[in-house]
């Protein structure tokens, strides 16, 4: 196991746990707005940001999927380290972390209709997040919000198929956004 | 490697030594070796509860006895080496004292910190081992049959 692998955790779990947790938290709850987060330090090529959300959010019954680049296996065995979180296929994963193009969201896990909370969340890696672009509506944004999204299609066929789907985290550097599937893209 | 041999065997030793180890005298024990190596804590220490599974007569189908409660934390030394601690109970200084012995016998101070520390831990814990055997041999009851005499 290499020595990038086993460093880079929260160094006061509780309480950067928790200040991450909070930041998700409000990042769901108002879809579009971009928040600081930051605590872990994973191995390159993922963000502060998306390593922060993975310690926190993961553990070992959460299966995590890599998806292109950051299918490495410097951070296959940080997250491995430092969650427990078991690693596997898209179709499966209740994870999905890698950049937007590397990501086929068709294949995820949209979940049941008695179950909808069994589908993938996938966090996706930016360049970078800025307040420009498509518009966002629906809960938890007062008139409208913008957000520059990959792609708009995506997430309307996703936000057609509520109360089932997959949902958005959106990470670049320390800054994090989400797109629940309640949210309306135009 | 034939099968026959372990080569992780003798970390496996010392870590049971640590694990099971009485974590007040661990710490004694520590204190006054004077070890106190550089160090960055990769895993802070944590309370958690493992699942020990057990084979009746250790050869029948495996079963879930219960749940114990354990303390880990992972370090890593100035020198690079890494050292695990998983032990039971809830001190979270026994898992950290453990995890730096564990990480001071892979360097070359390995036979100091053998001596003054795994060695010690070891005997106490035979000790304890043979007194608690005697005292359930005191208890026993030996069966024997009198032979009646024929006629």
């Amino acid at each position: 196991m290499d020595q990038t692998s086993l460093s880079g955790g929260f160094c006061d779990p509780p309480h950067q746990a928790a200040d991450a947790f909070r930041a998700v938290m409000q990042a769901i709850a108002r879809p579009g707005t971009i928040y600081e987060i930051s605590g872990a330090v994973p191995p390159s090529p993922l963000s502060v940001a998306a390593g922060t959300v993975i310690m926190t959010l993961c553990d070992p019954d959460t299966g995590v999927h890599l998806a292109g680049a950051c299918d490495a296996p410097d951070l296959r065995d940080w997250i491995t380290f430092h969650t427990g979180a078991p690693l596997v296929r898209a179709e499966r994963a209740a994870f999905v972390v890698g950049p937007w193009h590397a990501i086929a969201v068709e294949t995820l896990a949209i979940g049941t209709p008695d179950y909808p909370d069994r589908s993938a969340t996938v966090i996706a890696e930016m360049p970078v997040l800025e307040a420009t672009g498509a518009t966002l509506r629906g809960p938890g944004i007062r008139d409208t919000a913008c957000l520059n999204l990959p792609d708009r299609a995506a997430f309307q066929r996703n936000a057609a198929l509520f109360p089932l789907g997959v949902d958005f985290i959106f990470t670049s550097t320390t800054h994090i956004a989400a797109l629940p599937r309640s949210t309306k893209v135009s | 490697m034939d099968g026959t041999q372990d080569p992780d065997a003798a970390r496996k030793a010392w870590l049971s030594v640590l694990a099971k180890a009485d974590s007040q005298a661990l710490r004694t024990l520590w204190n006054d070796a004077g070890f106190a190596p550089d160090h960055d804590v990769l895993r802070a220490p944590e309370i958690g509860a493992v699942m020990v599974r057990g084979r009746a007569g250790a050869t029948g189908a495996p079963f879930n006895l219960g749940e114990m409660t354990v303390a880990r934390a992972s370090v890593r030394l100035a020198s690079g080496a890494v050292g695990h601690g998983y032990v039971q109970g809830r001190c979270k200084d026994h898992a950290l004292i453990a995890a730096l012995i564990d990480a001071l016998m892979q360097t070359d101070r390995s036979a100091f910190v053998e001596a003054a520390l795994i060695t010690p831990l070891r005997d106490a814990a035979r000790a304890r081992t043979a007194s608690r055997a005697a005292k359930a041999a005191a208890t026993r009851v030996d069966f024997f049959t009198v032979a009646r005499g024929g006629d």
